[in-house]
C-alpha cells in the first residue's frame, strides 16, 4: 500500500498563538544569542586563518588556554570522588544537620562569582587562616595555579553532587543485598554494583563542572594572581586584549575556548554512551 | 527510614559522614563565613560607611535597574518558548531547544565580549553608532543586554519540563469550550506554572544582579556610572579597601542565602509544581 504522506513541517493543533509565541521566541532567540554569537564565529578570520594560527599560537595565549583546560580538568576529576562522597551521605545516611547540609550544596551557584572569589582570595591568601597554613609547609596557595584549582573545586562540586544524588536515590538497594548475600565484601558492593550504576551521572556532572570552570571568571581572577604565563586564564587574556582593542584576536581566544569545550564535551558524551550500552547489554 | 544496614562495616558511617561535613565546611561554607567575617573586622562603623557610599548606593540602583529590565523580558521569553515548544510539534525543536540552552555553556566573559564585537568602537555597527550619537557599549544598555544573554535560560528551562509533563489537554479543553487564546493562557495555563515562573524568576535575577564577567566586559568601570554591585566589589578590592569590599559582598551573599532559602521552600513545598527534575 502506497500512502502519499505530505511531510507538513509542524502538526496541526487547535491550541492558538503558534506564531506569536514561536515568533517572539525566535526574535529574542536571534537578536540576544545568534546574532552575537555569530559575531564570534566570523569576526576572528579578519585575521585571517595565518593570523588565527598565529594568535592562538603565541606563547602567553597559547599557556593561558592550557592552564585553564588543564587546571578545570584537574578540579573536575577531584570532584568527583568528593561530590560522590558527599552524595553519598547525603542519600544513604540519616543524620541531624542532613537538610541543611543539602541545601548548602548549592551555595557555589547561590553566591556571585566576584563574592566568592574575594573570600576565596581571604582564605587562601599568605595572611589568611589556610592560605597561612599552607605557606609555613612551603606551599603558595593564592596568587598561583592551585589557588585556581581551589577556586573552581569550589564552583564544580555541586554540579558532581547534583548529578550523581538523584541516581543514588533510586539505586536498588536489594541488588546490593543480593551482592551481600552471595559473599560480595564492602570494596567489591562498591566497586561492582554502586560505581557501575552511578558512572554516567558521575560523567555528566564531572563535564558539566569542566565546561563550567573553563569559563569561569569572576571567582578565579581575584584568587590567582594573573601572572602571565603562569596563572594566567583565558577568559582574562580575552578581557585584555579587548582593552587593547584586538577585537579580532579577542574573538580567536574565545573561539578557541569555545571550540575545545565543545569537543570535550563531545568525547565525554562518547564514553558515556558506551557505558550506558554496556550496561545496558 | 529504617532501612536495614546490616551489611555495613560498623564505624564507616560515622566516619563519612564527617568526612562530607568536613569537605563541606572547609570548601563551601568557610568562603561564605569569610565575607561576613571579613565584612565586620572594623566594626559596625566601617561596615556601614561601605553602604552609605554615594557610588554604593549608585551601584545598588545600577544593579535593580538592570535586573528590574532584564529579569522581566527573559520570563516574557521563557513563557513564549516554553508554549511554543511544549504546546505545539514543529520541525526544529531540539535545534531551539539547544539553542535556548546555550547560553550555560559560554563563558560570561565571552557572553559580554559578543557584544562589543558587534557595538564597540571597531564593533560591526560602532561606527554606525557613532556616527548616530548612540552609545550601547558602557552604558548601562550594554549592561543590560550582557545580562539578558547570560540569563535567558533560566525561565524557560523551568517551564519547559513542567508543562511538557502537565500536557495540553486542559487548554484544548478550554479551546474546545470556545474560550478565548489569553483567557486560556491567564485562567489556566499561568495558574498552573506559576510556581515553576516564580522559581525560574528568582533563579534568574539571583543570576542578573549577581552576574561579572559578562557585565564587567561591556562596564567600562565607569565609578557611580556603570558599576553594578559586583564591578563595585571589585573596585573597592583592587583598591585595597577590603572592609568596604566585604560589606558591599555580604549583600549579594545576602541575595544569595535568600534565594536559596526561597527555593528550597519552593521545593519542600510545591514540589508536585515544579520541574520532575526538581522534585526530591
Amino acid at each position: 500500500m502506497r500512502t502519499l504522506t505530505i511531510r507538513r513541517w509542524r502538526e496541526p493543533s487547535i491550541l492558538p498563538g503558534f506564531g506569536l509565541s514561536l515568533g517572539l521566541a525566535l526574535a529574542w532567540l536571534a537578536a540576544i544569542v545568534l546574532i552575537p554569537l555569530s559575531a564570534l564565529v566570523i569576526r576572528p578570520w579578519e585575521l585571517g586563518v595565518d593570523g588565527v594560527w598565529r594568535t592562538l599560537t603565541d606563547p602567553r595565549v597559547l599557556a593561558s588556554l592550557r592552564l585553564s583546560f588543564g587546571v578545570s580538568a584537574a578540579a573536575a576529576l577531584v570532584n568527583a570522588p568528593l561530590g560522590l562522597l558527599v552524595a553519598w551521605v547525603l542519600v544513604r545516611y540519616r543524620f541531624p544537620g542532613r537538610r541543611l547540609l543539602d541545601a548548602c550544596i548549592d551555595l557555589p551557584f547561590a553566591l556571585p562569582t566576584a563574592v566568592a572569589g574575594i573570600a576565596l582570595t581571604a582564605i587562601y591568601a599568605p595572611t589568611g587562616p589556610l592560605g597561612g597554613l599552607f605557606a609555613k609547609v612551603g606551599i603558595k596557595t593564592a596568587y598561583s595555579p592551585i589557588g585556581i584549582f581551589i577556586a573552581l573545586l569550589f564552583i564544580g562540586l555541586p554540579f558532581v553532587v547534583r548529578g550523581v544524588q538523584p541516581v543514588l536515590q533510586d539505586l536498588d538497594r536489594e541488588v546490593e543485598e543480593a551482592a551481600e548475600t552471595l559473599g560480595a565484601s564492602n570494596f567489591q558492593r562498591v566497586t561492582q554494583v554502586v560505581l557501575p550504576a552511578v558512572m554516567p551521572a558521575l560523567l555528566t556532572g564531572v563535564g558539566l563542572a569542566f565546561a563550567r570552570a573553563v569559563g569561569e571568571y569572576g571567582s578565579v581572577i581575584f584568587i590567582a594572581g594573573n601572572m602571565p604565563g603562569v596563572s594566567e586564564i583565558a577568559p582574562l587574556l580575552i578581557v585584555i586584549k579587548l582593552e587593547q582593542y584586538d577585537y579580532a584576536g579577542a574573538a580567536a581566544v574565545g573561539l578557541a575556548m569555545l571550540a575545545i569545550s565543545f569537543g570535550a564535551l563531545l568525547v565525554i558524551n562518547l564514553i558515556q554512551t558506551r557505558l550506558s550500552q554496556r550496561g545496558a547489554a | 527510614m529504617n532501612r536495614p544496614r546490616t551489611f555495613e562495616a560498623p564505624g564507616i558511617a560515622p566516619l563519612l559522614i564527617l568526612l562530607a561535613v568536613a569537605i563541606m565546611a572547609v570548601l563551601i561554607v568557610l568562603p561564605l563565613a569569610t565575607v561576613f567575617i571579613e565584612a565586620f573586622r572594623k566594626g559596625l562603623p566601617g561596615f556601614r560607611q561601605a553602604l552609605v557610599d554615594p557610588d554604593a548606593i549608585s551601584a545598588m540602583k545600577l544593579t535593580l535597574k538592570v535586573a528590574a529590565i532584564s529579569v522581566p523580558l527573559n520570563a516574557v521569553f521563557g513563557l513564549a518558548a516554553a508554549w511554543a515548544i511544549t504546546r505545539f510539534e514543529f520541525v526544529g525543536k531540539s535545534a531551539l531547544l539547544a539553542l535556548i540552552d546555550l547560553p550555560f555553556s559560554i563563558s560570561p566573559v565571552v557572553s559580554g565580549l559578543v557584544w562589543v564585537l558587534l557595538f564597540g568602537a571597531q564593533g560591526w555597527f560602532g561606527e554606525w553608532l557613532a556616527d548616530h550619537d548612540v552609545q550601547i557599549i558602557f552604558t548601562t544598555t550594554g549592561l543590560v543586554l550582557a545580562t539578558i544573554l547570560v540569563t535567558l535560560p533560566f525561565v524557560a528551562r523551568e517551564l519547559i519540563p513542567l508543562m511538557q509533563e502537565q500536557g495540553a489537554d486542559e487548554e484544548a479543553a478550554a479551546i474546545t469550550l470556545g474560550a478565548g487564546g489569553l483567557t486560556t493562557f491567564f485562567a489556566i495555563t499561568l495558574p498552573n506554572v506559576k510556581w515553576a515562573l516564580l522559581y525560574g524568576v528568582l533563579l534568574c535575577n539571583a543570576r542578573a544582579m549577581g552576574e561579572f564577567g559578562a557585565v564587567s566586559v561591556v562596564s567600562g568601570h565607569i565609578r557611580g556610572e556603570t558599576n553594578t554591585l559586583p564591578l563595585h566589589i571589585e573596585v573597592l578590592y583592587n583598591d585595597y579597601n577590603f572592609v568596604g569590599a566585604f560589606a558591599v559582598a555580604t549583600l549579594l551573599a545576602g541575595l544569595g542565602l535568600v534565594t536559596l532559602l526561597l527555593k528550597t521552600a519552593l521545593e519542600v513545598r510545591y514540589a508536585g509544581e515544579l520541574s520532575a527534575t526538581r522534585k526530591h
